[in-house]
């Protein structure tokens, strides 16, 4: 048995009077992969931000290669040989490479000789891991999953022996995903020591050696990987046992509801991000989007929803034509029943600042069901919002607490109740899940097949591979702004992944 | 993932935090005091009794907060919008060309009771227009507000001492301003409520400007949180694009916040022109624009917090003067700078404390609680 590189006792941290990490105990073998898995909410964050010096724990200790160690800020914690690559990558856009990973670590006031040092530095790295990145690149013109490599080294130049990564994988194609887990392996092998934080249980069965599982702040099981399975990790993550795939019909496509024809977006930069796009949305499907993230989906779903002006093309609601490139405005289409549960819930769905109630309404404030003239029918719009808490099992279940303070899923639950209760022809959905824990999950992905079933038409985007496949009665792949596959649900996950990364295009043309 | 945040209970929010900060801002000024070789406490003790020790400092106290109610509300408005509004100085100053034309048209035919609601619509017309003009250029040109606002508050000036040397000064006049009006535009005083009290007053200024401020203190309250404008200009001030996701016209809320600022702004006008001097003079805003900004923000933009906050600067303009004129060490220049740490520890560095006092409260309660579970957990 190997020594243990960590091992935490006894952690307790609470805010307020939520209390984050209850008695924590765990312990990391060195040079093993270690995984942590838990809904949103139940601590893993916190119980690794006290790993890192972020926040100090109430009580309890931390050892570091069996010596007691005390760590107060990420400092110390890079002292002790702990590294952290976070979930939003840390690197200053326009900076090269090599800038990024000296910032901090620069050796005197002229960079001129901790660049030469780290350049050497680098390349041993990137040689003895397999990490290559041009060094002199700028960060902002790098693809995600080599920003991500870029955070990795940066930890390793530190001197990291134990590397935290947090939610590595949300971000990447499963191509990168696979490249990345190729490079932990590699980092074990040289016996460092990874922590991996994820909720995807997939991730956790193929590369870890130990997983622990948390729930509400405890820790509730500690497995050996192979001897466990993805139903009993996720039973223990929620406490009872989940549906992983949602049972479903068939699908019974009626009219056209929704015809999208040969539309063009442009991003503020004057790139095009959606380009010459059509397809149909028939009442009764659900039709998913796959594609990695960044391929203009998103343009795509705010120039539908007439938040982000399209350069050309014409779309059809019901039969009539929306002025996409002109006057539409997302009030009027809202009013012609098309509801839009968009991709960024924190900045553009909620408004976080708000008591749940002033969510409930947002965009439906011009309805005359919660207005006395110029005034807002408080009383409405509050018994309004604690009928939805309790249809969506919203928690905490207080329609005057603020936004901000409810997690991931109870967030997407007040806006999907929200768009969902008005009743729409058309329903798109943007993310549906993106932040929102296995049970939050289940329950979403059942009320959107059940709007299907009501003769609905909903569009789902989304860069969960899982999610579209388990959901869509049909999946379109977008890259690079253009569709380039429709498939059946049926459609294996190397299959959709080929498309989603632009490869099939090339085979064709060769 | 979720980022734990810890809460402070309101009464601390509200409360102790506006407390502590304002007595750090009276100990750094204490110090100041102790430099120019005076005692501070007894500095102080001038202060209060200054501003409320008599009747007639209450009525001056109170005279000085209508003024800083109007502006500190002017700012709100637009804060509540996403807007910084630094305009108000200008909009309350060009609000006095419509007052000084108002009042001088009707001081001699109508009673004050008729002039005063013409003036108010006056002076909030005319605040309204000097804020639609930099609200126009935000929304259709994207002009920054602050920018143009402070350029306007230049432009107002210029104006008005154009319009005060030319056409509102009666012709034989040496001086800027305008001739004194008549009963008709005088507006009645509110000393006799404090004497009310058993308080004497030889001469005071308050006047019922003050009772204005507070009716439109609750009608702010009332149009942000109740109605329909008020939430999309909510909606928009926390984030842009959840307001056009909700199908809220970014150019309308914000030439209508704006205008609705200004017309605050310009009310703040009727205050010392009509209630007070009798006259519109040259630079009779002297700086209460910019000190409603201090006040709204250490009012935490709430309509209760600002009247609260401009009672304070109403404190201290008229205990500052009672302090300069009891302390020849003290001069006027010496009361700014109190007023400015003032608005410096209470507007500025309103956060400064607020982790400090977020560990206290993290490390008192919530631990206990903490301690006690986990205990019984292991027995």
């Amino acid at each position: 048995m190997a020594q243990a590189a960590i091992e935490l006792i006894g952690i307790n941290k609470s805010f307020g009077a939520v209390r984050a990490n209850r008695d924590i105990n765990l312990e990391i073998a060195r040079g093993t992969i270690h995984g942590i898995v838990g809904e949103n909410g139940a601590g893993k964050s916190t119980l690794m931000s006290i790993l890192y010096g972020f926040y100090q724990a109430d009580s309890g200790e931390i050892r570091v290669g069996g010596k007691p160690a005390s760590i107060k800020t990420p400092n110390d914690a890079i002292g002790l040989g702990i590294g952290m690559v976070h979930q939003h990558f840390m690197l200053v856009d326009n900076f090269s490479v090599l800038e990024n990973v000296i910032l901090g670590a620069e050796s005197d006031a002229l960079l001129k000789k901790s660049i030469a040092k780290a350049r050497s530095e680098l390349e041993r790295l990137e040689r003895e891991y397999g990490l290559e990145v041009d060094p002199d690149a700028i960060i902002e013109e790098l693809p995600v999953g080599l920003q991500q490599r870029v955070e990795i080294l940066k930890a390793l130049y530190r001197g990291a022996e134990i590397l935290i990564l947090d939610e590595p994988t949300g971000v990447l194609t499963p191509a990168e995903a696979d490249h990345l887990f190729r490079i932990l392996k590699q980092l074990k092998e040289q016996g460092k020591t990874v922590v991996l934080i994820t909720h995807k249980l997939r991730e956790i069965m193929a590369i870890t050696d130990k997983v622990s599982v948390m729930r509400q702040g405890t820790m509730v099981a500690t497995r050996v990987t192979k001897e466990t399975t993805v139903g009993e990790l996720a039973e223990l993550m929620v406490g009872r046992r989940v549906l992983l795939r949602v049972e479903k019909g068939e699908a019974e496509a009626g009219a056209v509801k929704l015809a999208v024809k040969n539309l063009t977006v442009k991003d503020q930069r004057g790139v095009t991000m959606v380009d010459d796009i059509s397809f149909d949305l028939r009442a009764g499907e659900i039709v998913g989007i796959a594609g990695v993230a960044g391929n203009g989906q998103s343009e795509l779903l705010e120039a539908i929803s007439g938040i982000r002006r399209a350069v050309s093309g014409s779309v059809m609601l019901d039969g009539k034509p929306i002025d996409l490139t002109g006057a539409a405005d997302p009030g009027e289409l809202r009013d012609r029943g098309l509801a839009h549960v968009p991709e960024d819930r924190h900045h553009v769905g909620l408004v976080l600042a708000f008591e749940e109630n002033e969510n409930s309404i947002l965009g439906y404030h011009d309805d005359e069901r919660y207005l006395r003239g110029p005034f807002l029918d408080i009383d409405a719009i509050r018994n309004d919002a604690k009928d939805k808490i309790t249809k969506y099992d919203i928690r905490p279940a207080d329609c005057r607490l603020k936004t901000a303070n409810f997690s991931g899923g109870n967030q997407q639950k007040i806006v999907l109740a929200r768009e969902m209760e008005q009743d729409p022809g058309v329903l798109i959905v943007g993310q549906p899940t993106r932040g929102v824990d296995v049970g939050a999950i289940e329950f979403i992905h059942k009320r959107l097949i059940a709007m299907r079933d009501q003769g609905k038409a909903v569009l789902v985007v989304s860069v969960e591979l899982d999610e579209i496949r388990s959901l869509s009665d049909r999946i379109l792949v977008m890259f690079a702004g253009r569709i380039v596959g429709e498939r059946g649900p049926e459609a294996t996950e190397g299959e959709l992944g080929l498309l989603m990364a632009g490869v099939e295009q090339r085979e064709a043309a060769e | 993932m979720s980022t734990p945040y810890a809460k402070l209970p309101a009464w601390a929010d509200y409360g102790l935090i506006p407390v502590i900060n304002l007595a750090v801002a009276f100990i750094v000024a204490g110090f100041v005091v102790m430099l120019v070789g005076e005692n501070p406490f007894r500095a102080a003790v001038i202060l209060v009794e200054g501003a409320f020790g008599r009747g007639s400092g209450i009525a001056f106290t109170l005279f000085y907060a209508t003024t800083f109610i109007f502006s500190g509300l002017s700012v709100a408005v637009a804060a509540h919008c996403g807007l910084f509004n630094i305009g108000g100085e200008g909009q309350g100053y060009i609000a006095g060309l419509g007052i000084g034309i108002v009042c001088l048209a009707f001081d001699s035919v109508l009673p004050w009771w008729l002039t005063f609601p013409i003036a108010i619509v006056a002076s909030a017309a005319m605040g309204a227009l000097w804020a639609l003009i930099p609200a126009y250029l935000q929304a259709k040109r994207g002009s920054h507000i602050v920018i143009t606002t402070i350029m306007f508050n230049f432009i107002a000036a210029s104006v008005m001492v154009y319009a005060l040397v030319g056409f509102l000064k009666p012709p034989s006049s040496m001086a800027p301003q305008t001739r004194t009006f008549l009963d008709g535009a005088q507006l009645p005083k509110l000393n006799w409520v404090i004497e009310l009290f058993g308080a004497k007053i030889r001469s005071a200024p308050l006047n019922i400007c003050f009772l204005l401020a507070l009716v439109m203190a609750f009608l702010v309250w009332l149009l942000i949180w109740r109605t329909r404008l008020g939430y999309e200009m909510r909606t928009y001030g926390h984030s842009p694009k959840a307001a056009r996701y909700a199908g809220i016209s970014e150019t309308r809320i914000i030439i209508i916040a704006m205008m609705i600022s200004g017309a605050l702004a310009g009310m703040m006008a009727l205050n010392p022109t009509m209630g007070d001097q009798h006259n519109v003079a040259l630079d009779f805003v002297s700086g209460a624009g910019f000190v409603g900004i201090a006040v709204a923000l250490m009012g935490r933009l709430h309509p209760v917090g600002i009247v609260l906050a401009a009672i304070l600067f109403g404190m201290l303009y008229q205990g500052g003067a009672e302090l300069a004129f009891e302390m020849p060490a003290i001069s006027r220049d010496m009361i700014v700078i109190i007023q400015g740490l003032v608005i410096l520890f209470a507007g500025a560095l309103e956060h400064m404390f607020r982790p400090y006092v977020q560990a206290l409260f993290a490390s008192f309660s919530p631990r206990s609680v903490g301690i006690e579970a986990a205990k019984g957990k292991g027995a």
